[in-house]
């Protein structure tokens, strides 16, 4: 113990194992915090934290904005529709734009993988990256992994399968790298067109029968299909890909025994999920979104610990 | 790095039963008061303090806390290393209650001033005491002083006041140690 070996969380790939132990054993203390009546504390007083979203986000914006102002920082928010990137201005000159008045840190999501890499190098502001492209979304990892910790007891030796759409998914690709770090046994599951070509090279074992994923696996990750960023058609039809790729209750009581459902939303119910499971005890979505916010304020708190006065 | 030992076991013992007779003499049944150890090594005295009332002078049912002001510290990104926290256990409401902050040195009186805003997530307390069982006299760098002490010491700067329990460190003792 016990500082982060990163200045910038800008994907899962840059951590040890022990940043993730930190990251979670200092997200149980905030989670404690944001349970109690006053749910906010006053550490970062002195920090100012800009939330760039060159993209929509909803549950990640929300939950990073609340953690910063749970840890009592200085927010400002800041979305490309209403901004100047529109008048051609680069993301360097818009970011340091920002910096000039005084943010001492940056949280990024951005269409275009490697966007926060980039910046790292350009810019004098720690950066947390909430979502590059199809690439990483860290954040989203760790508060997976903390969420099976949470109703599992560990991560390691688990079974881990994610179903749907791996090819256009940053959370995929971030939660491979953090379940493998902390010692799961990883699978992905989906359609042969949205699996990624080489995706065997990362060491995961490769499904396309949903039920049998399922019947290996103690934890289902559920993925969103992602139609924004699809540019030609990967599958028949939406309700083929349900059929096949859709976990419904019928599907789930065939298992003999009782997995963890997860999603990272937003769900698209009938589609990847049906309602009676994404509401049913086995699902954890909400504990997720909870675990979100305290997984936040610890990654938040942990690096600006680290920004020097 | 020597050191000298400044109460032995027995001497904590006494210390320990002179103080909890004190609360006793202002706080009655406890009904109405809580102790708050704060963390980290708040807690092994809060919850010996707890033991002994219990045992030795039959008041039940004390209600006891662990309060960690990590968070509330004011010397957040001063230091070459991230404060690191501890657990708050805290199941009970402060409102209207007589709080007594527990510690084991009171040295600059920091801690106790983040703990007083700490505790406020808990409630509106009815009023806040102090329980230490070293004061350390002259090193404070805000007027706050103990309503209970077991063993006041004069330690000028470079020394350390170490507490050590049975139950971390195996013995009861505390220690002056010259760095």
């Amino acid at each position: 113990m016990s500082e982060l070996s990163v200045n910038h969380l800008l994907g899962i790939k840059y951590l040890t194992k022990q940043d993730i132990n930190l990251v979670f054993e200092t997200a149980d203390q905030f989670k404690e915090v944001i349970n109690r009546p006053i749910k906010k504390v006053p550490s970062l007083r002195d920090i100012t934290i800009a939330n760039l979203f060159f993209e929509n986000s909803t549950r990640t914006k929300l939950s990073f904005e609340l953690a910063e102002k749970r840890l009592s920082a200085d927010v400002i928010n800041f979305s490309a529709s209403q901004s100047s990137v529109k008048k051609g201005e680069t993301l360097i000159d818009t970011v340091n734009n920002i910096l000039s008045m005084k943010v001492d840190m940056v949280v990024m999501r951005h269409p275009n993988p490697g966007a926060c890499v980039f910046l790292s190098k350009h810019v004098n502001a720690s950066i947390i990256n909430a979502g590059d492209g199809a690439h990483e979304h860290p954040t989203q990892a760790l508060l997976d992994s903390y969420s099976i910790r949470e109703k599992l007891g560990s991560v390691k030796g688990k079974n881990v399968v994610i179903v749907g759409d791996i090819l256009h998914s940053r959370v995929a690709l971030s939660n491979i790298y953090a379940l493998q770090l902390q010692g799961a046994n990883v699978m992905v599951c989906g359609p042969k067109t949205l699996l990624p070509k080489y995706i065997k090279e990362l060491g995961v074992q490769v499904e396309t029968n949903l039920k049998k994923a399922l019947e290996w696996c103690d934890v289902a990750n559920m993925l969103r299909v992602q139609n924004e960023r699809m540019d030609i058609s990967y599958f028949p039809s939406t309700r083929e890909y349900a059929q096949q790729f859709g976990i419904n209750k019928e599907l789930l009581d065939s298992l003999n025994k009782e997995i963890v459902i997860m999603h990272p939303g937003p769900i698209n119910r009938g589609v990847e999920i049906t309602s009676d499971v994404a509401d049913s005890k086995q699902a954890i979505i909400l504990d997720q979104v909870e675990n979100g916010v305290a997984v936040r304020m610890a990654v938040i708190y942990l690096l600006a610990s680290k920004i020097k006065q | 790095m020597s050191q000298k030992v400044l109460l032995n076991s027995k001497e904590v013992n006494i210390a320990l039963h002179r103080l909890a007779c004190q609360l006793i003499e202002n706080h009655d049944d406890f009904s109405e008061t809580v102790l708050i150890g704060i963390q980290p090594r708040g807690r092994f005295l809060a919850d010996r303090l707890a033991q002994m009332l219990a045992k030795d002078y039959k008041i039940k049912n004390v209600q006891v806390g662990h309060l960690d002001i990590t968070f509330f510290r004011d010397d957040f990104r001063r230091g070459e290393k991230p404060l690191e926290a501890n657990t708050t256990i805290i199941n009970f409401i402060v409102e209207d209650k007589n709080v007594v902050f527990i510690d084991d040195v009171l040295y600059t009186g920091r801690s106790i001033r983040s703990a007083l805003t700490a505790i406020q997530s808990f409630g509106r307390p009815k009023n806040v005491e102090l329980l230490t069982l070293i004061d350390r006299r002259f090193s404070r760098h805000l007027p706050i002083q103990p309503n209970y002490r077991g063993r006041q010491v004069d330690a000028i700067d470079n020394q350390r006041v170490k507490v050590n329990w049975v139950e971390n460190e195996g013995e009861d003792a505390v220690y002056l140690i010259d760095k």
